[in-house]
């Protein structure tokens, strides 16, 4: 679904990513590790399209399309989604009224009809009882006055309802409190699916006891340099970053 | 007190929209010019002709003698924050009607219809709004005498001011010009003498009237000259919600418009004022374009009064442009909405003026400027509260939000307040569409002139709540076109 091969990208006249490569199946849940700098937020930037980050080498493709020349729009209508480290607010803008916008955007960009109002809003109220959050959110706009969790949990909700393909989770987890960490994983684990692959970007192991992923990955200096299952974030979680580090990159991934 | 700020003056650059004006006029009016027409220029015995062509009578002819004489002696304003080429008065026809217009909608310029088109206006209304001499392709008057019929059931007068002369001179003769004096302002004035025509309404005592005036307006009052008349009388306990302006782009041969508006809201009196203006703003560089200069000022007379502006600013080369309340009825109200947005090379310069004289009086200002472009778009107001304005209280909300980095946005609030129990309050902001909320709308799939129009949108939120419903679904999309290649 996903193959990232030989990334490199830089931000700002600076090296960030020296080599990555990845490759991601349908259903596949994958976390990327790794200590401050090592180049994980640039990973889900680049992916997304961003401005600023400037692609020196390598390839990346989604479902045999190269994801690098499509507009970031058009990448979320191909089926990518952020999820934001730092969502932002958006004041005065109805947060069902962007999410529809976004959702009708999508649909007409890949040739499916439209959602009218009386139907998304019947998407909308199955969703949120999935995702357990009170639709007073719903009335708010975008992010606007939200409290840290809620605004993951504003994520999480936006991607139940654009339902991607593959779904790129920045630090998630950051900023939140168990109770907030248990509601965001219960929601990611409930869209967990055999056609949806996630991509789990974070500091801590934590998020991992929730949201259990197949493979985890270590991302140091822009590459690779390990990869496993979930017992590999304990270990790093026991011996700290610097046990990995110094490591050459690791071979072919999973 | 008084306060005098100027906020966040990015780059600008000169707008040289001035140097069209004279040749225009030169290519406009040079021909063809109709029997009833009157020569270039402006004098004592222009002022004479254009009363007799409009059959006034003597007290009208003298009152716009009066005004022409003040306006003589006064000097052209250049306070505003407005770069404007000089303005040659005396080549101006004050009572013209060019022949040039379209004769039909095949002759009018594309861009122009595709913007009927994106606004959905009604295929009879088009040809009136570009101006093709109308007569030929839609009669309104019957449209209008239904509604007429209507409101004269409960007493309502809504009349052109020509007729209003004729037909109720008492009341004009109390009240035209009892809210701006004819040497108020240089263009007060100067419209006072050359005034061509505009609306009356008059709304008697506990009388609700029973329609928004909108309606009728759009349909029956398409060209009203270019120095626009308009006033409205709400007596005891009368309301009244008038609609002035059309989300439609209007062209017009006239680039110079002195626009006076003057309402009076008696004892208990509610009088809801909304305008869109969208005149021709000029080309990308600044060509051609209206100039707009326009008093506007509602008096609330009578205690407990209410009067309410709301304006969406879209349109116009320069728009000078200040709606006003002066509260002099114990516990009125005066309020002020509106969203100006200026693209390529435009200037606006406008706000309010909110005057509090009677006890426990309350005023609300929120503005909300837009720039893109090479625009510029400065908010001016003046809250002043006198001595005996006892228990006033203001509260003054101001933002800007830019587009791009060659426009300017200003902010220039001033505050004179004589009562120690007076309460002003003063919020401004400016912001610009930032990088990661575009970002933010382009990653969940919405484009990118898309997710702008939608920021703009959530920005102006709290003006549009104030608009009728049909006007704010319209006032939307208006500035969903105004903002095209705003940026990329």
């Amino acid at each position: 679904m996903l193959k990232i091969e030989n990334l490199h990208a830089r931000v700002e006249g600076k090296d960030i990513l020296k080599g990555l490569s990845l490759t991601v199946n349908p259903g596949e849940v994958h976390a990327i590790m790794g200590p401050n700098g090592a180049g994980k937020s640039t990973l889900g930037n680049v992916l997304s399209g961003r401005d600023g980050y400037e692609v020196t080498q390598g390839s990346v493709t989604f479902e045999g399309r190269d994801l690098l020349a499509l507009d970031p729009e058009d990448r979320a209508a191909a089926g990518v989604f952020l999820a934001f480290q730092y969502p932002v607010e958006i004041p005065g803008v109805n947060n069902t009224y962007f999410l529809r916008a976004a959702l009708n955007a999508q649909r007409k960009q890949r040739g499916e009809p439209e959602l009218d109002s009386m139907q998304f809003l019947k998407l909308v109220r199955e969703k949120l009882k999935v995702m357990q959050i009170s639709d007073e959110l719903l009335h708010r706009a975008v992010n606007e006055g939200f409290s840290g969790g809620e605004k993951k949990r504003n994520e999480i909700f936006q991607m139940a309802v654009l339902e991607p393909k593959l779904a790129i989770l920045d630090e998630t987890d950051s900023g939140l409190d168990i109770d907030a960490l248990k509601q965001v994983s219960q929601g990611v684990n409930a869209l967990r699916s055999p056609d949806r692959a996630f991509l789990m970007i974070t500091h801590y192991q934590r998020l991992l006891d929730y949201v259990q992923p197949d493979f985890v990955h270590v991302l140091a200096d822009g590459r690779i340099i390990e990869s496993g299952d979930k017992s590999l974030a304990l270990k790093l979680e026991e011996h700290g970053y610097a046990w990995i580090a110094g490591r050459e990159p690791a071979g072919a991934q999973a | 007190m008084s306060i005098e700020t100027s906020e966040n003056t990015l780059l600008r650059d000169n707008a040289e929209v001035a140097s069209a004006l004279g040749r225009r006029y030169e290519a406009g009016f040079v021909t063809d010019i109709e029997t009833d027409s009157l020569p270039l220029g402006l004098s004592e015995d222009i002022v004479r002709q254009l009363s007799a062509l409009k059959q006034e009578p003597e007290w009208m002819t003298e009152w716009r003698l009066k005004a022409y004489r003040h306006w003589l002696t006064m000097p052209e304003p250049h306070w505003a924050k407005l770069k404007i080429g000089a303005i040659d008065f005396q080549a101006i026809s004050y009572y013209a009607s060019p022949k040039n217009r379209p004769k039909s909608l095949a002759d009018v310029d594309p861009k122009l219809l595709e913007a009927y088109d994106k606004l959905g206006v009604p295929l009879h209304e088009r040809a009136k709004l570009a101006g093709v001499a109308v007569d030929a392709v839609f009669d309104s008057v019957s449209v209008g005498t239904t509604f007429r019929k209507e409101l004269a059931e409960v007493g309502v007068i809504f009349c052109s001011m020509s007729e209003a002369i004729r037909e109720h001179p008492e009341l004009v003769r109390q009240y035209l010009g009892s809210v701006v004096p004819v040497g108020d302002n240089y263009f007060a004035a100067l419209n006072s003498a050359v005034f061509s025509d505009g609306s009356f309404v008059f709304i008697p005592k506990g009388v609700r009237c029973p329609m928004e005036l909108s309606t009728y307006f759009r349909i029956n009052a398409g060209h009203t000259g270019q120095f626009e008349r308009t006033l409205i009388i709400a007596e005891d306990a009368a309301y009244v919600s008038y609609l002035e302006g059309c989300t439609a782009p209007m062209r017009d041969e006239n680039q110079l418009h002195a626009a006076v508006v003057e309402l009076v809201a008696l004892e208990k009196a509610q009088i809801k004022y909304s305008t869109v203006q969208n005149w021709y703003p000029g080309d990308e560089e600044g060509r051609g374009g209206i100039y707009n200069f326009v008093t506007k000022r509602g008096d609330c007379r009578g205690d407990d009064s209410k009067i309410s502006w709301t304006q969406v600013e879209t349109g116009s080369a320069i728009t000078w442009k200040y709606p006003s309340c002066v509260l002099r009825g114990d516990r009125s109200v005066g309020e002020f909405y509106s969203v100006a947005l200026t693209h390529h090379r435009q200037q606006a310069d406008t706000g309010t003026k909110m005057i509090h004289i009677g006890k426990n009086t309350k005023s609300k200002i929120v503005s909300k400027g837009i720039s893109a472009g090479r625009s510029s778009n400065a908010y001016r107001g003046l809250v002043k509260v006198e001595k005996g304005a006892e228990g006033a209280r203001n509260y003054t909300q101001c933002d800007s939000l830019l587009i791009g980095k060659r426009c300017g946005a200003h902010t220039f609030p001033y505050m004179e307040v004589k009562n120690p129990t007076a309460i002003v309050e003063h919020e401004a902001t400016t912001s610009k569409i930032s990088d990661d909320q575009l970002f933010y709308c382009r990653a969940r799939g919405i484009g990118e002139e898309d997710a702008v129009s939608m920021i703009v949108d959530g920005f102006c939120k709290q003006v549009f709540r104030e608009l009728p419903m049909e006007f704010a679904v319209e006032a939307k999309k208006l500035l969903e076109i105004s903002l095209e290649g705003a940026v990329g």
